[in-house]
């Protein structure tokens, strides 16, 4: 498994494996597969794959974790980025045949309609983490500064459930399956970091105990 | 011990996923080619399974009007393949697919209320109401897309005036078709049926409101709401309600299922108004299905001229 995980051609194949969506849209628009409002069958597409390399990059952690296999850690920034890279054709598919590149349009759009805010908010987060992606980024940050600004990602899935959520008119089993598994790895996390937080507490009261005890 | 056995099959052997999935059918048509030796196309025709779905009619004859729009069509296959039609399902492609065998024989639609002769309908009853025309229509859904559609139909007004409302009739309220069994997704859809709707009895009178039967010549497919339904093109799609079964003649406005489901998103009245935004999004602009940039939208969907007056001195803001 170590092997399989860490061999650069596993890397190369799950680079191409990401790309299947898009190849799926250019195969669709090239044989009139699109549907009858092409448009918004790109827009909800990338958007959904958007959420989907979100979820994809938070299960990281976690499964890397709980299924001891610490080699996973080579994929997540691939998987960040296809997010970026996803989220940047949804960006564009709003910015020109929604509001044909109108800027004042879309400024007023961004602030009077809650979902086109949330979702902008997301896209927004997402930027400086995609800049600071690199190698480089990470040795100028620092680790721990990194790792700060990097948990920005928490919100951006929340930002694009909810952008989600918002833009379905009744029907909402489908934004509501994406924020249950954001929810469950979001709530991981929190676990973990309680968990962590209670180990302290018990360490720092045991030592105390220690020392009351050696005192006695 | 480990036994080796050279694969004996190859790919060619595989039987066609289509014969595989038809296999039934194909032993029984296969069983009387054999049993009769003569079987020609008839029989193989006698073998497929009895055609439920109401089978399209063609209509001939069909009066032209003045209130057809000379903008270009859209597609057959756009207009039966994006749709709005919750009881079978919340994606435009839905409709499509599960309303195949929606059954739509036996129709009956039942006039009530404040009328002095209520009645039932069957079909064929209706489609003898009056001469049938082919209207082309703008149709502007709330979602801020479009489509221009050859309906066929006749003037509301004419069944109204069979049915002769009492001076008590102010609205007409509409109800859909609702069958669970028949529409299994309905009960995901996020909104109440039997889908209802309404108008007021003026709106319900203006000759462009159109009881429809039919498109491109055609009979309604089942997704475009089989077998008969209103159109009212100056208002969003979703006051056009299908698969229509009941209309009540009545004093008071009557509900209507997407105000009854969000009342500060969708009003009773539900103009198309350029200047009056859903809270979601902006009703200004609609991209007509097969272009890529939208275009502005006309207040009244572009027939001001036949409906404005009817809303004189109201505030359409307030009343939207």
């Amino acid at each position: 498994m170590r092997a399989l995980l860490t061999s650069k051609w596993t890397k190369v194949a799950v680079f191409l494996l990401c790309l299947v969506p898009l190849d799926a849209l250019i195969w669709r628009a090239l044989h009139n597969g699109l549907g009858a409002n092409p448009v918004e069958f790109i827009q909800l597409t990338t958007g959904r794959w958007t959420l989907r390399f979100l979820i994809i990059t938070l299960c990281i952690t976690p499964f890397r974790k709980l299924l001891n296999l610490p080699d996973l850690i080579r994929f997540r920034r691939m998987f960040g980025l296809f997010a970026f890279f996803y989220v940047c054709l949804h960006f564009l598919t709003y910015l020109g045949p929604d509001q044909s590149f109108d800027l004042a349009a879309i400024w007023k759009d961004v602030a009077k309609r809650p979902f086109i805010t949330v979702g902008f908010l997301g896209f927004l987060l997402l930027v400086p983490l995609a800049m600071t992606s690199t190698a480089g980024w990470i040795r100028r940050l620092g680790g721990k500064r990194w790792q700060m600004l990097h948990r920005a990602i928490y919100f951006a899935a929340v930002a694009g459930v909810i952008h989600y959520y918002w833009k379905v008119k009744s029907d909402v089993r489908m934004p509501l399956f994406y924020g249950a598994l954001v929810a469950i790895l979001l709530l991981w996390r929190v676990g973990g970091w309680l968990s962590r937080r209670r180990s302290v507490v018990v360490a720092k009261l045991s030592s105390e105990g220690a020392r009351a005890d050696a005192a006695r | 011990m480990l036994i080796r056995k050279a694969p004996d099959l190859t790919y060619a052997d595989v039987t066609p996923k289509s014969v595989y999935l038809d296999r039934r059918r194909f032993l029984r048509v296969m069983g009387i080619v054999g049993a009769t030796a003569v079987a020609g196309k008839s029989l193989f025709d006698l073998a497929l399974p009895p055609q439920v779905a109401f089978a399209a009619t063609k209509f001939t004859n069909l009066a032209k009007s003045d209130f057809s729009t000379s903008e270009k069509q859209n597609s057959y296959e756009d207009v039966t393949h994006y749709n709005n039609f919750y009881e079978f399902g919340t994606d435009k492609s839905d409709p499509a697919k599960n309303a195949k065998n929606f059954n739509t024989s036996n129709w009956v639609v039942s006039v009530e209320g404040e009328v002095a002769k209520p009645r039932k309908f069957t079909m064929d009853e209706i489609l003898k109401v009056a001469p049938l025309e082919e209207r082309i229509y703008r149709h502007r859904c709330v979602e801020a897309w479009s489509i221009v559609v050859p309906w066929i139909g006749f003037s509301f007004n004419s069944l109204i005036k069979l049915v002769e409302p009492t001076p008590k009739a102010q609205f007409v309220a509409f109800q859909s078709y609702y069958d669970p069994g028949q529409m299994p997704l309905g009960r995901w859809a996020g909104i109440e049926f039997p889908y209802v709707e309404g108008l007021r009895l003026d709106e319900a009178m203006n000759p462009l409101t159109l009881l429809c039967v039919g498109m491109y010549g055609e009979s309604l497919p089942n997704q475009d709401g089989a077998p008969v339904r209103m159109v009212i093109p100056w208002k969003y799609g979703f006051k056009s309600i299908k698969s229509l079964v009941k209309i009540k003649f009545q004093q008071k406005m009557p509900p209507t299922t997407w105000n009854l489901s969000v009342p500060n998103w969708y009003g009773f009245y539900s103009n198309v108004n350029p200047n009056v935004n859903h809270p979601r999004w902006s009703q200004a602009k609609e991209r007509r299905l097969g272009e890529i940039f939208k275009r502005p939208t006309l207040m009244f969907n572009g027939y001001d001229d036949q409906v404005a007056s009817m809303y004189n001195g109201m505030d359409l803001k307030k009343n939207y």
